[in-house]
Parts: C-alpha cells; structure tokens; sequence
C-alpha cells in the first residue's frame, strides 16, 4: 500500500525548473533513498513532500491526502501529524535541553510529556545527555537527538535531509543503526543523500538529476519492493547506481 | 513547555531584550513624566502667573459702577461707598478657599505732603488673621506682588508709623531709606518713618504706602477697604464660564451647579460677591485669559513631546524586535515545520516582547516619576503630584506602542517558510 504518490511534479522558480516531472511511490514501511549532485533537486523534493514548499505541478498525495491542493495552516497540520523531519544542520533549539527539544514537538503536537521525550532519547541513546545544551553535545549526539524529536509523535513518514551530512564515520554508523531498526519496526523511511553509503542501506534509491528522475535502483539485498511499477516506467531502468556506485546491505 | 521556551529566549537574547526593555522604558517614562506634569501643569502655570498679579478685583457696587462707566480707578472715595475690612476673612471661607492663594485690601486717600497733594494707599503687607472657621491666614501685598523692587524693607502691619514710597515720588522729593515724613490730611497729621523705597514701573511709584491701619486713621474711614485685589488659583475659561460671566441667572440648575463647583475665575468672583456685602468682583480678564493659552499651549506642547517620543519608541522597538525575530529566523522556523501554526509562534514572540515590555514599563514609570520631579523643581520649582491614573494610562500607551511597534516582526514571522530557512532556499 502506497504511503506517498508522487505524480508528475514540477518546480519552477522564475526560469528555472528545480523539478522536472518527478513521479515515484513509496510504500508504507519502506525505506527509500533519494540520491543525486548538488543542484539535483533532492531538497526540493523533500521540501514539496514535507508540506513545506509547494509543487508548481503535479499531485503529491500523502496517507491518502492530496496535499498540493492544501492551504498553510493544513500543511502545518499534516506535518504536525504525519511527518518526522530529520535535519543536516540538526536545528535544535539551543536555549533548550535536549530533552526539551524533544519535547517541542510533542508540544506543537499534543502535550508535553517528558517521560516519553527521555524515553525517546533512551532510544537513541542519548538518555544521559538529556540535561545537556545542544552546544554541549557533539555533532552525532544533537543528530540522534533531531532524530528523537522526529520520533517522538510516531509520524507516518521520517524525512531525513543528509542525516549524515555533518558526521564523523563512527556517529554516520550510529544515525544509520538507527535508521535500520526503525525500518524493521515498520517506519517508512525517506533519506535524501548524496553519500552512497547511505543510500546503499535503503532498500530503492531514486536518482535526481538536472531535477529529473534519472532512475530508481533497488537494492538486491532487500528484494523487489514493487512500489514503484507502473509509474515508474519511462522514468527510470532498473539497475545499478551508475555513477554513484551498486547499492548494497552492509 | 510554553514558559521554558519564552523564558529561554528572554535570557538567550538577554542583551537584545534589554535593549528592548530600555527602549519601552525610555517611551514610558517621558509618557509618565509628561502625562503626571500635564496634569499638574494647570496649578502650577496658575501659581507662575500668579506671581504676575491678581486675576480679581473687589469693589464696592457704585464705586464698580463709576469705574465701568467713567473709568474712575478710585471709586470708593467719589461714592463714599466702601467695603468692609471685618468681612475680608469671609473671602476665605467660600466654596473655592483653597484656590484663593492671597489677597490684599486697599483704602486711598489724599494727603498733603511737603505741601502737595499725594495719594496714600493703606493695605496688608504681611497680615495674619483669624478666620470664622477657626483657621488663620497670613496674606498681602508683599506675596502678591512679588515683582516690586524694593529698596529697604517691606513694612509689618503693626508698625503703623512706617510708610513705603514710590520711586518717582521719592525721587521728586528727595525721601531715602530711614528719613521721616509728615503727611497730613482732614483727619490729622503723622511723621512716618520711611522703611523703603519702591520700584514697580506703574503708578504705584507715585504712591506711598502705609498700614492700612493708618490709612483708615488718615482718611476718617475706620474698618473701611475701598478695593481688594484676591489672586486665586482657577480653571481656564470655557463656553460655560463665559455664559455665566454674563449673566449667572441664565444657566440651568445643571449648568449653575457645575460652573459654581468649578474653579472658574468668574464663579470665585461670584462667590466673593456671595460672602462680601455690596461688593461686584470682576475678573482680571486679561490676566485670566493670558492663564488659559498658556496653560492650553503648555499642554499643546508636552502632547507633542509625549506623541513624538513615543514614535520614536515605536520605531525603536520595531527596529529590535525585527532583528531579533530575524536572528531567529530558523528557530522560528523550526517550529512552523514541527507544526506549530504562525498564531502559536505569534503569540510565543509577542509573550517575550510583552513581559519585556512589562518590564520596562514598569522601570519606565518609575524613572518618568523622577523626570516628572526634575521638571517640577526646575521648571516650577515645586514637586509634581503624583496622580495614579497614569498607570492605567502608560500601561495603555506602553502596550500599544509595543504591539505597534511589533508588527512589521509578526508580518514577517507569518510569511516566513520553513523551507526558506531550513534548507536555505
């Protein structure tokens, strides 16, 4: 069942087109990668499916709602409710522990509850820096922590833009470790990125170029995901990630 | 949540949010210090003015008569109609006592000095007497006319063989400080040790002056007062006072009771007349009406003041708050994606700038309660009363003006985008 449709967008800022008549499903529980240079429109795309920007064409539908057709405050709703966001540059609030960062989520969301936000950092190991600052904790420690403050509403998506952007090997293994287990309780999962690395752990990559689809690439290692058959013929070829190198499970 | 959030930004910002504090501080105390001097400043220009002279004149009905119709200054003596002393304490005891700051009675008569004729003014120099009510007052002309220069001394009501005498006449006839003079009249003749020489640049040069005890005794006329000048504290005229200065009888009862319960120079002067047998007190219109544009300039002038600083105020705080939403620009926008709507982070901003504000509206009146002072003592030379209905009225203006002053920051916040500050596009 098809978590995100993705059909025919586009966007155009002035002359230029970011997206170019991008189509791609993803399905519920699946882990997807989108890949490709900088300037590909990766974050574009990102920013359209997380209710954030809009798409100058085409239909983005969203747990059955067609989002492009929603105004602000909707969208402000439906990421509230439906969307975990995961930033390169953290964006922690950094007058706020980490546990109250966590929490500013569940209080645009619901109500705070701090027995859950430390359960949440528990989960991303974090639990003994839940008093800290964000400028006491290192790179990979506010990056688990962007990822708890993600988790913490139980969205139906986890959006993550370059989650390993900004992170040293050993804190890259750890966010991806935890990505890994939150697929295989059944979150869905999209991770815009250009390391390969990290695109090799999911299980499709689409592949971004000049803001068109190149291709989608499935990883062998989990198998044919048929998220994206039909839409996706004349967009992209099966296959391996050209340039960007064979996914494969590590 | 709420509250740890707004209380992270006021510390995290703390240079920036001070810098907002001192700003409303700095519009709130002018506001505090002009609005408490507005509403002290119609007293304080009556005291000014009243170092000016009186603004009412008694005398007797005739004698009031004959000056209206013929300009005769002195009519008591060409009516033999006079006024009398032992109801002067009465003046004290009308509706508006307390705005009768002082007054001095009058008795002229003519002398014969060093074989001419001279006009001799009896009056109270600084005379202390006891009212009906119990009370004592201590009034005359050395409070009233304070812009007399005299050489020597002022006499003492009890000295009654002391005279002041104008500088002209002094001059013409060659009296100094401490010679002795003989006047005389119908009724007798006194040596009069003069005490000093005055210089008030009108007729009063001419003039010599005595207790008015000794004028009474000169002139024949005991316990007589042709004229009382009275300055008294009073409210700037209106359509109102200008109708019952015509004519009393044709206000109604409403009218009637609201012009005599206010202190227009006319409804003093009417109760003067009340209490002052066979009397007619007139204003000093010119003096009265000079008290009106001047109290309404002053005020004219401080609203000015008042409005201008806080624009600049306005300005101010919008130039702050502005930058600092701007600074946290992706703070702000953090939350819209965590979906927090632009109301809720609307709120969240304004909740910071108004305890800010708070903050400084209250440091503000505090200070504006100093710089009401400082004006006071250096411009009027007296303490501005405080009145607390300027709290209610800054706190007013001090939240108008900051919301005002917010606003070009909370139109920003709601057209910020998320994406525009997360991702840079």
């Amino acid at each position: 069942m098809n978590l995100l449709e993705v059909k025919n967008v586009s966007k155009i800022y002035g002359n230029l087109k970011a997206l170019d008549d991008v189509s791609f499903n993803v399905k519920k529980g699946e882990w997807v990668a989108i890949m490709g240079p900088s300037g590909s429109g990766k974050s574009t795309v990102m920013n359209i499916i997380g209710g954030m920007d809009t798409a100058s064409e085409g239909t983005v539908i969203l747990d059955g709602v067609d989002i492009t057709k929603e105004k602000d405050k909707n969208l402000t709703n439906i990421r509230r409710d439906k969307i975990g966001l995961i930033f390169q540059q953290f964006h922690l609030i950094n007058y706020l522990t980490a546990v109250e960062n966590v929490m500013v989520a569940q209080y645009y969301h619901s109500m705070p509850d701090e027995k859950e936000a430390l359960a949440a950092l528990e989960r991303v190991g974090l639990k003994e820096r839940a008093r800290h600052l964000p400028a006491q904790l290192s790179g990979g420690e506010q990056q688990r922590c962007c990822i708890a403050r993600a988790l913490i509403n139980y969205p139906a998506l986890i959006l993550a833009d370059e989650p390993t952007g900004n992170l040293d090997e050993a804190n890259e293994k750890k966010v991806l470790e935890i990505f890994k287990q939150l697929h295989d309780e059944g979150a869905t999962l999209i991770v815009v990125t250009h390391d390969i690395e990290v695109a090799e752990q999911a299980q499709r990559t689409i592949v971004l170029e000049h803001g068109r689809l190149a291709k989608i690439v499935e990883n062998e290692a989990f198998g044919d995901s048929g998220a994206n058959a039909p839409e996706e013929e004349g967009y992209a070829a099966k296959g391996g990630l050209g340039q960007y190198g064979k996914p494969k499970r590590r | 949540m709420f509250w740890r959030m707004v209380r992270g930004t006021l510390f995290r910002q703390k240079t920036k949010m001070i810098m907002i504090a001192v700003t409303i501080a700095l519009g709130a105390s002018l506001a505090t210090a002009m609005i408490n001097v507005m509403f002290d400043v119609g007293d304080k220009v009556n005291r000014e003015l009243k170092t000016y002279g009186a603004n009412i004149t008694v005398l007797p009905k005739e004698a009031s008569l004959l000056s209206d119709l013929y300009d005769v200054e002195d009519g008591g003596e060409e009516t033999g109609q006079y006024l009398k002393e032992s109801e002067l304490g009465n003046i004290k005891t009308i509706f508006w006592a307390y705005n009768i700051v002082d007054y001095a009675p009058y008795l002229n008569t003519n002398v014969t000095f060093n074989d001419k004729e001279a006009k001799l003014t009896g009056t109270w120099f600084d005379y202390t007497m006891d009212l009906p009510t119990g009370e004592s007052v201590t009034t005359g002309i050395n409070r009233m006319k304070t812009w007399w220069d005299v050489e020597g001394e002022w006499l003492k009501d009890s000295e009654t063989d002391t005279a002041m005498v104008g500088s002209a006449l002094a001059k013409k006839e060659a009296v100094n400080v401490g010679d002795t003079i003989r006047v005389s009249s119908q009724n007798g003749e006194r040596d009069l040790t003069v005490k000093g020489i005055i210089n008030a640049g009108d007729d009063s040069d001419e003039c010599i002056y005595v207790p008015l005890e000794t004028a009474q005794e000169l002139s024949g006329r005991d316990g007589a007062v042709s004229s009382i000048d009275v300055s008294a504290l009073t409210t700037p005229d209106n359509e109102l006072s200008r109708r019952a200065a015509k004519n009393p009888d044709s206000l109604s009862v409403k009218d009637m009771e609201t012009w005599y319960c206010t202190a227009y120079v006319s409804s003093i002067a009417y109760q003067i007349e009340e209490v002052m047998t066979d009397s007619v007190a007139k204003a000093v219109r010119q003096v009265a009406e000079s008290e009106g544009a001047i109290l309404d300039k002053t005020r004219l002038l401080m609203l000015l003041i008042t409005i201008l600083s806080l624009i600049g105020s306005a300005l101010g705080i919008s130039n702050l708050v502005t930058a600092s939403v701007m600074e946290r620009s992706k703070e702000i926008g953090l939350i819209k994606a965590l979906g927090g709507q632009s109301g809720a982070v609307s709120w969240l901003v304004l909740t910071e700038i108004l305890l800010t504000a708070l903050v400084g509206g209250v440091a503000g009146y505090f200070a504006g309660l100093g710089f009401a002072q400082i004006i006071g003592h250096t411009v009027f030379g007296s303490a501005i009363s405080v009145k607390p209905m300027v709290i209610p009225i800054v706190a007013v203006i001090v939240f108008v003006v900051t919301i005002a002053g917010s606003l070009p920051a909370i139109r920003y916040l709601l057209r910020l985008r998320p994406a525009e500050v997360l991702h840079g596009r």
